[in-house]
């Protein structure tokens, strides 16, 4: 009998230390991680503030003597006596004033006719959704010749038009991501402000949007990333590099400053990045919230 | 309501985009199609000739080149991708503290856009300069030429595409959280051991989210483009990083063989569309769909 009590608690505390040590080789292995990963930014970040004269050092100078800030200025400014115009400004304009059009399109499309595949009934409803998903399947580079055609026949080439104009004819991928939240509204509800003779309309901006305000953070959020990173579309369809974004600008930068001015190309980096960078530290759950519904049905 | 009203409604809501799909998706997809029988280029309009673009690509040796770099791209980074993605996303499920913290700092890297990341890792993998040879050069006489060695050129970029998992590290990670505590209680009541629990209880489970996974990824690894683009012109080293993107593209406005772009385009298309419907189709009996 006392061994048979002795041997549950034994086993007990050998437990507790297994789990003890479980879990300090699980915070070793996460800590390493970490720093394996955050490394290149912390590296880039790095390389941003040096004098070149420290750039290219052996050994690696890991924190440097002075902080260069001019890299940043001079960066932004690069080619600006000859082209007129401070360039990296130019192209955060540009990257803006497409992001707001762009969102303000994707949010405001995708909800209507999210809207109608989620709660109005139509003939073709159901078959016209499975087609609408199956399109997400048609890779970008097969519509990269005949969009251009397209637009060029339209005389759009040489203008923001093709980088925003689509947006505000709803795309799939959101459709169907607005859709499975708006069909989890009661559907009561609706039937309720129907009796009280609101229009379609009414219900769909007075009682639905109101509700499904996370989900359209999240569409808002995903197509101004989307936006700022797009680098083809403004490859293909912008001229003047005057009208260039901050990634096409960024990639012609260091087309042209290539070569060993590293801390200028992170500094020009870095300018890229940390607005991304801090837009998610202020919608981290949004942010969180969105990635994880994406791979759920 | 009655119903045609409401049918009336629906079309009407849904209008802006059964428009924007046929103008901008259905019509350029078709006319890619005409386009890639026709000798085409912006400049002068379009002349029928026949499948001679598809001839011409069958004996085109760099399109057979861009072909395999994809195919090799993809069977490489596909596995490591969805791989390390799920390790991470298990790491950070261990009920554990600071796991917000570890989360955000797997996370970011994601987060940082193609064409800076492309620049960035531009000058770690710099053969000379970066950061990663000076280290590693400390250990080994000679140090990979990442950029510069045909050899490289590829693991550099499934290296780059790994930290940059965050994303699907997350969709895992959601799946996994929802995982139900009383099974794997359940399992360890039976005695179940830490891998026995994995391999038959956890995986099953998150097995839908394996298969949204891997043909995300698929379809992602198949049309990588921004960072060979960036860092290797005109494919880079023996044209060992020219990918069927990059070339599309540098056959349609470089060289303005649009037509040919086309048909190149077109077999994409029919490749990921039979791969997707093959991987679904291969997945069905494996992919256990219950629970929620």
């Amino acid at each position: 009998m006392a061994k048979l009590q002795l041997a549950p608690s034994r086993r007990n505390r050998s437990a507790k230390t297994r789990t003890l040590i479980k879990n300090s080789a699980t915070h070793v292995v996460l800590v390493a991680l970490s720093l394996i990963f955050i490394f290149p930014i912390a590296w880039l970040l790095l390389t941003a503030v040096k004098p070149m004269t420290e750039v290219l050092h052996d050994p690696p100078i890991w924190v440097p003597t002075h902080f260069e800030w001019n890299n940043f200025g001079d960066a932004m400014k690069y080619q600006s006596d000859t082209l007129g115009y401070i360039p990296f400004l130019v192209y955060a304009r540009n990257t803006i004033v497409l992001c707001i059009l762009v969102v303000t399109g994707t949010v405001v499309s995708n909800a209507i006719v999210a809207y109608s595949f989620a709660r109005l009934r139509w003939p073709g409803r159901d078959l016209m959704f499975a087609f609408t998903l199956a399109t997400m399947m048609i890779p970008f580079p097969v519509l990269m010749v005949p969009t251009f055609t397209l637009f060029h026949n339209l005389n759009w080439l040489g203008s923001f038009r093709p980088l925003w104009i689509p947006s505000w004819f709803g795309a799939a991928f959101n459709i169907f991501l607005l859709r499975q939240f708006f069909k989890t509204i009661p559907f009561e509800l609706s039937e309720a402000a129907r009796l009280d003779g609101a229009s379609e309309w009414k219900i769909f901006a007075g009682v639905i949007v109101p509700l499904c305000k996370p989900a359209l953070g999240v569409v808002a959020l995903f197509s101004f990333l989307y936006t700022w990173n797009d680098f083809i579309g403004p490859l293909i369809y912008l001229l003047d590099q005057k009208q260039f974004t901050l990634a096409l600008g960024l990639q012609s930068f260091q087309n042209q400053h290539g070569g060993t001015p590293f801390n200028q190309q992170m500094a020009a980096s870095a300018l890229v990045i940390l607005p991304v960078m801090i837009l998610f530290f202020f919608t981290q759950r949004l942010f969180v919230q969105g990635i994880s519904i994406t791979g759920l049905k | 309501m009655n119903r045609r009203k409401e049918a009336l409604i629906g079309y009407l809501f849904a209008s802006p985009w059964l428009l924007g799909m046929s103008v901008f998706l259905l019509y350029p997809l078709v006319s890619a199609l005409y386009y890639s029988f026709c000798d085409y280029s912006v400049l002068k309009p379009p002349m029928t000739i026949g499948t001679a673009n598809y001839i011409e690509l069958y004996h085109d040796a760099v399109f057979r080149k861009a072909v395999a770099n994809t195919f090799i791209y993809a069977a490489f980074a596909l596995p490591t991708g969805l791989i390390s993605a799920l390790v991470l996303a298990m790491l950070l499920n261990a009920k554990l503290r600071g796991q917000n913290i570890y989360r955000t700092l797997f996370f970011l890297p994601s987060l940082v856009p193609a064409i800076p990341m492309a620049v960035l890792w531009n000058w770690l993998l710099n053969g000379q300069f970066g950061i990663f040879n000076v280290l590693i050069g400390k250990i080994v006489y000679h140090p990979p030429n990442w950029l510069g060695d045909p050899a490289w050129t590829k693991p550099s970029l499934v290296l780059m595409g790994t930290w940059g998992v965050g994303n699907t590290m997350l969709i895992y990670l959601a799946s996994l959280q929802d995982v139900p505590t009383s099974l794997i209680e359940a399992a360890e009541l039976d005695g179940a051991s830490s891998w026995q629990k994995t391999r038959n209880v956890t995986l099953p489970m998150i097995s839908p989210v394996i298969l949204f996974n891997s043909v995300m990824g698929l379809i992602g690894s198949l049309q990588i483009f921004a960072q060979p683009f960036v860092m290797f012109p005109l494919g880079g080293p023996e044209q060992s990083a020219y990918f069927y993107s990059t070339y599309l593209y540098d056959k349609a406005f470089r060289d303005h063989a649009m037509g040919y772009a086309c048909a190149m385009g077109w077999i994409m298309f029919i490749v990921i569309f039979i791969l997707t419907l093959a991987l679904i189709k291969f997945s069905e009996k494996r992919v256990h769909y219950g629970g929620t």
